[in-house]
């Protein structure tokens, strides 16, 4: 198994903020790394080291093998990069600057022009490819500007919190090219404040939080971590939902909640086993389930419990430090 | 969607590419970025409107305010004026390029360029080549505005040649101080700011409005004699309308080159530093 990107000890400082305090991350080739963190978290400022675009205070990182600091040119002809602030310059047409950039990556005349048709198709921006990008919704800047990141066929795709302040449709399509890409062998490291987004796309999970990778793994493996999982039951007959607590609340060793009135019992449990031991003394007990689950807790739980805070809530404050200083 | 997209390649069949690039792909992709700001300008031709009014402005302000004044008439006046104002407007056409790229750097379109596989200098040479359209634009209808005033070239044409070339070499070099003011302004309002800092004592203390300098204060003489765009003016004059070059067309060459000495190295360096 190889890996495409591999980082080690990462460290940035601008001024007394440690943007990035010693960093390790890595992806193998064809998977989504998903990197989650609140804004501030130091998220950007690794992308932008492993995009090449700042060198590292400290710490190793490579990407397809090359170390970005002393093979930096060859690191930038294996990636695709788009930033948090759409990229592509607003005085163009979308064809002109998927032309121009293709023509940077040496594409000739004919093949810049027939590769940016493509690209503009492929992502429906046809129509509009002969329109100056200030007349775009942000929707269809943020297609092009993925488009543009893809016209070398990078094998390695930074999306730099791709889908943040686009409506639900326009994420639906970013999501979508997301998994096409992966699908056609690429590998793709995104940043995210959104959990539902890390869950939805990642293979595995690097939650980021003050610079650091507090925690790393599959989206299952996070919420095993934290080891709550919450057993629901509801009794067929709400009437006996005061017993059915009274039996889940002894085997838990912990006061279930009841819900009223749909009589659902909730409780955390940290050992899986105690689902057959239930099911044994409801049966005793002559209780009919209605419903009978062990969930995982989400991820927003996860991040509330790994940072003590919760994912989104500093998310204005340092908008500004993140976007000028990285 | 999918039917599109072509597989990239794996690793180990794709070529390992290049870890240098080499002074001619840089040229080119210069020339691709210098086309951009090209078609910025075809898509906005009003970005071009003060260009175009520039010299005419100055060039009637400047007749008809000092013309009497300074040399008893203003078609006598105006044969030393416009070959000044070349000087001027080649000094002013270079002001746009920093906040230009100011901007480019705030919206992160030069981001993207410093994630391709080329060159750190190649967006600073785009740019530069590329504002070459506003230095042909103001010569154009400097010369042209002139002539309907009454301007008429006294040389023969390779010297007029000559004249615009070495206007243009000079306006290279100082688009070199445009690029560092707009790498190191914070907003590209302070860099509109710091441009009327350094381009106005440059421009004005200097031979442009009148050859003589004898009637300044001793101190502004020894400046305006040292200065570039003074020896760049008399150059000018002495190619277009007659009268000995001197020395003045190696002064402003040099002046040229070590402008640029200067500036390029710290300009690439300040941007690897803005990364």
């Amino acid at each position: 198994m190889s890996y495409v990107i591999q980082a080690e000890g990462l460290q940035k400082r601008f001024g007394d903020t440690k943007a990035l305090d010693g960093v390790d991350i890595a992806a193998r080739r064809g998977t989504v790394l998903g990197v989650l963190g609140p804004n501030g978290a130091g998220k950007t400022t690794a992308v932008r080291v492993l995009a090449t675009l700042l060198k590292p205070d400290a710490g190793r990182a490579e990407v397809c093998g090359y170390d970005v600091r002393k093979d930096a040119v060859r690191v930038r002809a294996m990636i695709g990069l788009t930033g948090q602030y759409a990229s592509v310059d607003e005085e163009l047409t979308g064809s002109e600057n998927l032309r121009m950039i293709a023509r940077l990556l040496d594409f000739g005349r004919a093949e810049a022009r027939s590769r940016a048709v493509e690209l503009l198709e492929r992502f429906r921006l046809t129509d509009a490819g002969g329109r100056a990008v200030k007349t775009y919704s942000g929707g269809m800047r943020r297609r092009l500007d993925l488009a543009a990141s893809l016209i070398n066929r990078p094998e390695v795709i930074f999306l730099d919190e791709p889908t943040t302040g686009l409506d639900p449709r326009a994420r639906n399509e970013v999501w979508e090219t997301v998994r096409e890409v992966v699908a056609d062998g690429a590998t793709v490291l995104l940043t995210t404040q959104y959990l539902e987004e890390a869950d939805a796309l990642a293979d595995r999970i690097a939650v980021f939080d003050h610079g650091r990778v507090i925690a790393e793994g599959t989206s299952d493996d996070l919420k095993a971590q934290i080891g709550r999982q919450t057993l629901a039951v509801r009794a067929a007959d709400a009437a006996r939902a005061g017993q059915l607590a009274a039996i889940v609340g002894e085997l838990a060793g912990e006061r279930p909640e009841v819900q009223e009135p749909t009589g659902l019992v909730t409780v955390p449990v940290s050992d899986a086993a105690m689902l057959s031991a239930l099911v044994r003394r409801l049966d005793d007990a002559g209780i009919e389930a209605a419903e009978l689950a062990l969930r995982m807790p989400s991820l927003d739980e996860v991040f509330l419990t790994l940072t003590g805070h919760l994912a989104e809530e500093t998310r204005s404050e340092n908008l500004v430090a993140e976007g000028s200083l990285a | 969607m999918t039917t599109t997209m072509t597989k990239p390649a794996v690793a180990g069949v794709r070529r390992e590419p290049p870890g240098r690039i080499s002074p001619q792909r840089t040229m080119r992709h210069g020339l691709t970025l210098a086309w951009r700001n090209v078609a910025q300008l075809r898509h906005s031709p009003e970005k071009l409107l003060d260009t175009t009014l520039m010299p005419i402005v100055f060039l009637l302000l400047f007749l008809y305010v000092f013309g009497g004044a300074v040399a008893g008439s203003t078609h006598s006046y105006l044969q030393q004026l416009l070959p000044g104002l070349v000087a001027q407007m080649a000094m002013f056409a270079t002001m746009g390029l920093g906040t230009a790229l100011n901007e480019d750097i705030h919206r992160g379109v030069f981001d993207r360029f410093r994630s391709l596989p080329i060159a750190r200098s190649a967006p600073l040479i785009g740019s530069v080549l590329g504002d070459t359209v506003r230095f042909i634009i103001v010569m154009v209808v400097l010369v042209g505005f002139g002539s309907i005033l009454g301007f008429r070239f006294h040389t023969d044409p390779l010297s007029v040649l000559g004249a615009f070339a070495l206007a243009y070499v000079f306006y290279l070099a100082v688009c070199w101080v445009s690029v560092l003011v707009g790498l190191v302004a914070p907003s590209p309002e302070t860099v509109q700011g710091l441009a009327f800092l350094w381009v106005m004592p440059l421009t004005f203390g200097s031979s442009i409005l009148m050859p003589n300098t004898s009637t300044m204060p001793g101190w502004l003489e020894a400046w305006a004699k040292v200065n570039p765009v003074s020896h760049l003016a008399e150059a000018v004059r002495a190619l277009t309308v007659g009268g000995p070059v001197g020395n003045h067309v190696w002064y402003t060459l040099a002046w040229a080159a070590g402008i640029v000495l200067v500036t390029f190295p710290l300009a690439m360096r300040m941007y690897s530093r803005r990364a």
